[in-house]
């Protein structure tokens, strides 16, 4: 193309923005229309069909046994309860432990420090997660790093190692840079002369947290919640690698129907339930200004 | 029209995650088609494999004469390896060292091809009970050869576990709660009904992967009363070795290879078949019905045939060669490893194992009131959740 | 105001320190355990051997894993970059109806559990016929990278004119030399911090790759498989050891990049939206590690 006619082009494009903004968008929308969104809009149509328990070929008609299935069977209930009250368990530790890190961090430390500790935060992120979760299991093993070091101050040993309460820990550990990273950010964007206000009317130390900085710094909680949540409500490896007996997860059962299985109707069914949970966290974090601070 | 076309578009979707695509079918297992010779290799092997079963021992050197390079995914269960072999239309892997619950879902599948066993020399010194045993062979066609097989064992901390157990009994009773580990693994139900088969003779159970739908739940119901006791259903093997040398499990079913490697980590470890017998494995090497390195596989099944490898293999998992002049390699590598392994058992220790199969409706006995894998994956997860 | 008294300063030094302690002690066993002499690993250490390390080496499926990953990282990230960039542009400087889901939408890959994302990554794969190969890794990671830039480059469009793209036309620049001279040095931080973060996500992902690679491992995969079986378990912390040593270059960089661009607190009173979000793009971007 010669220079006169890139010129023309150009200005072409520059007079029709929607032209523009089109050729913008085709890129991006065709790969999310074609790759994801309409493979997972069949793959949750397959959740009304079932599959043949002779051929294990799937019957293309309309049922709801695969819902009734879960309604009905209190195994998993069960497990669709254990990993939503874990999701949120993990959820509420991230945010206690992050706030006042994250405040230490964004309001306190120098800058110097600043920079040491958000390499500090990011390394987690670039270093394996499936060894860190491994690691775990040696801390928290009956002969482990932890009862080792209780035992040398003297404070007994616990018990912990391939349970719920394992998972509860591992999953707060591993989930904990995505918390502390967005409240980070909200912290320090709200502006001190706020803060200084509020003292200056007298708030202080909780009240000035409660009501002037907690409201502030919402959306970059909430934008935090929903890695932590999510992550954890989908995950099938820290369970397989930290649980113990009676810690399945969704993600396991639907990992075992489509991977060991082969019952995708089932698989997709019971999927619906993370799906669901999470389109509506998303919907009302996307109300409350999460998506700003994410 | 519409409505058809959608229905493709569906079908094709869920293609690859649906048993036996049907493209994949039996036309590559008739026998007219079989090789008669091993060509060059193709320089790559992908094989689906048990933890253990591609040692560097006897890879390296397979690759070193062969070319072949060897990439081994690892499975830990019968239903993983199944699945793992139909992926992409079956033609990721080339071979898969099957167990005698997924070999015939993968014939009937159409996802693996028949073998000329002509092609494998040392096929001829198997034991007979494995030259041509019925889950590999059906209607005179050879869908594999034979590999290794032995029982899954009760394995204890000989300085925890104190008199040394004899039982079954002893994963299901309360003494040992909180410290018991037993495998991730649906099959585990023909365990309990073995067990039940022998303690509770009046199930009338005579066959632990032939149950009724009664029999079923009482097997069901001992596996929900043992779910409390258990520390952590297993998902490899190296799990379970873990779990022993840290003391969080006691005692637990394993296979030989966990007592082996505890063994050689000093951990001190008993194991045994208790009185009222053992289930086992007898495991095939089969080939993708797609495979993309025939030469490599057939030359792979040659090399673990021979009784040299059979033997470094037997010992190193602990298990039974199907080669019967493994035992005097055997002996070359480890003295009285022969007799320990029971590479010169009389028939009827063969006989004494359950061997692992997948449950069907048809017991055998021309009725269809047996319960099918479906149901007992099905129970596996209300037992364990 | 809150911490401005000396104890409460120490306090939230303390709980920052503890917090620290918390993150980095399974690494300092992860790096211990690399020089464990035996394949179990058990408390205390039975003695120190640096065997695993030349065998790691000499591993030639450890190299081909890392090498699998670089190359999936880095395609996945290119066409992350170049969608994430597009879809940034279009919502920043265009009204267009559907414009309010474009976030919502590119976000769903990683925030609805990664089961899912693989599972219809899985059929879209199968639908096609495609081979399970480096491609259709790709495919899947650059599907949930794309959010990362995205959002990296949205925020940092939003801080800068478009007069500025307005004026270069007006002086007779084409469209190419616009985004060439202009437009690209604006973003180019943006979209670099965007990229690593990418990366990151990438080459840390197993639970959507299960379902999106064949036979071929990436290190992840092969990481879950020698976890599992527990062969040369010491050889997975030595491999670990040295992707943590050598991902401190672009961490240090992603550091450097969000400073600049004024991440750690640039002015006093200055709270433009640039460095909060910069801060808080690794979040997105990690979000899908697992």
């Amino acid at each position: 193309m010669n220079g006169a006619a890139r010129t023309r082009v150009s200005a072409a494009l520059f007079r029709r923005p929607w032209l523009r903004a089109g050729l913008l968008l085709s890129g991006p929308t065709a790969w999310f229309v074609l790759i994801y969104l309409g493979a997972l809009f069949l793959l949750f149509l397959s959740a009304f069909w079932s599959v043949d328990s002779f051929s294990g070929k799937i019957v293309h008609s309309w049922t709801l046994t695969n819902f009734e299935t879960l309604f009905k069977v209190s195994a998993y209930r069960t497990i669709a309860l254990r990993t939503i009250g874990i999701a949120a368990a993990v959820t509420v530790t991230d945010i206690v432990l992050a706030v006042p890190f994250a405040f230490f961090a964004a309001r306190i430390a120098s800058r110097r420090l600043q920079a040491a500790l958000f390499v500090a935060v990011l390394i987690p992120l670039w270093s394996s997660y499936l060894v860190r979760v491994f690691a775990w299991r040696l801390i928290l093993a009956k002969e482990g790093v932890l009862n080792w070091f209780l035992g040398q101050v003297g404070l007994g040993s616990v018990n912990i190692g391939y349970s719920n309460w394992a998972m509860w820990i591992v999953f707060s550990y591993i989930w904990l840079p995505f918390m502390i990273l967005p409240v980070w950010a909200a912290i320090e964007r709200v502006p001190e002369s706020l803060i200084e206000a509020s003292a200056d009317l007298g708030a202080r130390g909780w009240r000035s947290f409660r009501s002037v900085l907690l409201p502030l710094i919402l959306p970059g909680i909430l934008a935090g919640s929903i890695f932590t949540f999510s992550l954890t409500l989908g995950d099938f490896i820290t369970p397989t690698l930290v649980g113990g007996a009676g810690s399945t997860f969704i993600g396991n059962v639907v990992y075992q129907e489509v991977g060991i299985s082969n019952n995708v109707p089932f698989a997709a069914a019971f999927a619906t339930v993370p799906l669901v949970i999470m389109g509506i966290y998303l919907l009302v974090a996307r109300r409350l200004g999460a998506f700003e601070a994410l | 029209m519409r409505l058809a076309k959608i229905d493709w578009a569906l079908a094709g979707v869920l293609g690859v995650m649906t048993i036996g695509v049907s493209a994949c079918g039996s036309s590559s297992s008739s026998s007219s088609n079989l090789p008669t010779k091993i060509g060059n290799g193709e320089g790559q092997l992908n094989l689906v494999a048990w933890e253990g079963y591609a040692q560097p021992e006897w890879v390296k050197p397979f690759e070193k004469a062969t070319g072949c390079q060897v990439h081994a995914k690892y499975a830990g269960s019968s239903d993983e390896m199944v699945t793992l072999m139909r992926q992409g239309g079956g033609s990721t892997y080339d071979m898969v060292s099957a167990s005698g619950d997924a070999s015939l879902r993968l014939i009937s599948g159409g996802n693996v091809a028949a073998m000329n066993v002509n092609l494998v020399p040392e096929w001829k010194n198997f034991i007979p009970q494995l030259q041509s045993p019925g889950h590999n062979t059906v209607k005179g066609v050879h869908y594999g050869i034979s590999l290794q097989w032995g029982p899954n064992t009760l394995l204890y901390n000989s300085k925890v576990v104190k008199p040394a157990p004899t039982s079954w009994e002893a994963i299901y009773s309360p003494k040992y709660k909180g410290a018991i580990t037993v495998p991730a693994n649906p099959i585990q139900i023909a365990d309990a009904a073995l067990y039940l088969s022998k303690t509770r003779p009046s199930l009338g159970i005579t066959d632990p992967y032939e149950l009724t739908e009664a029999q079923l739940g009482a097997a069901v119901s001992l596996l929900k009363q043992q779910r409390p006791l258990i520390k952590k259903y297993w998902t490899a093997a190296a799990d379970e070795v873990e779990l022993f040398k840290n003391g969080d499990a006691v005692i637990g079913a394993a296979w030989p290879l966990q007592a082996n490697n505890l063994e050689a980590d000093k951990v001190p470890v008993g194991e045994l078949i208790p009185t009222q017998g053992a289930t086992g494995w007898a495991d095939t090497w089969m080939l993708a019905a797609h495979a993309k390195h025939p030469n490599c596989a057939y030359k792979w099944v040659n090399w673990v045939s021979t009784p040299k490898v059979q033997a470094e293999q037997a010992i190193s998992f602990g298990e039974t060669p199907a080669n019967t002049k493994a035992c005097a390699f055997m002996e070359q590598i480890k003295k009285g490893s022969c007799t320990k392994y029971h590479a010169n058992a009389p028939s009827a220790y063969f006989q004494s194992i359950k061997f692992w199969k997948t449950p069907v409706k048809n017991c055998g006995n021309g009725k269809e009131d047996c319960t099918d894998y479906s149901v007992w994956q099905r129970k596996w997860t209300e037992i364990t959740a | 105001m809150i911490g401005s008294g000396r104890w409460s300063r120490i306090a939230f030094a303390v709980w920052a320190a503890l917090i620290m302690l918390f993150l980095f002690f399974p690494i300092v066993i992860i790096m211990l355990y690399a020089f464990n002499p035996s394949n179990v690993q058990s408390w205390p250490l039975s003695g120190l051997s640096t065997r695993w390390f030349s065998s790691t080496w000499h591993n030639t499926e450890v190299r081909q894993a890392l090498w699998l990953s670089l190359r999936a990282g880095l395609l996945a990230t290119g066409v992350a970059m170049l969608l994430g960039t597009m879809a940034a542009f279009a919502v920043d400087r265009f009204r267009f109806f559907g414009r309010e889901a474009v976030s919502l939408v590119l976000v769903l890959p990683i925030a609805l559990p990664g089961i899912i994302t693989g599972m219809a990554l899985n059929s879209f794969i199968s639908f096609n016929s495609l081979t399970f190969s480096l491609l259709t890794i790709v495919i899947g990671h650059a599907t949930f990278c794309i959010v990362t830039v995205y959002n990296n480059v949205l925020a940092r469009l939003r801080r800068t004119q478009s007069s500025l793209v307005e004026a270069s036309m007006d002086l007779g620049a084409d469209g190419w030399q616009t985004f060439r001279y202009v437009t690209l040095p604006m973003i180019a931080t943006a979209l670099v911090a965007g990229g690593l973060l990418a990366f990151a996500l990438s080459f840390d992902e197993i639970v959507v790759t299960t379902f999106t690679a064949g036979a071929q491992n990436t290190l992840p995969i092969w990481i879950f498989a020698h976890i599992r079986n527990g062969q040369q378990l010491p050889q997975v912390n030595v491999v670990v050891l040295f992707v943590i040593l050598v991902s401190l270059l672009p961490v240090a960089l992603a550091q450097r990049l969000t400073r600049d661009t004024g991440v750690l607190r640039s002015g006093r009173g200055a709270p433009a939206p640039g460095p909060a979000r910069a801060t808080a793009a690794p979040a997105i971007g990690a979000g899908a590690a697992p």
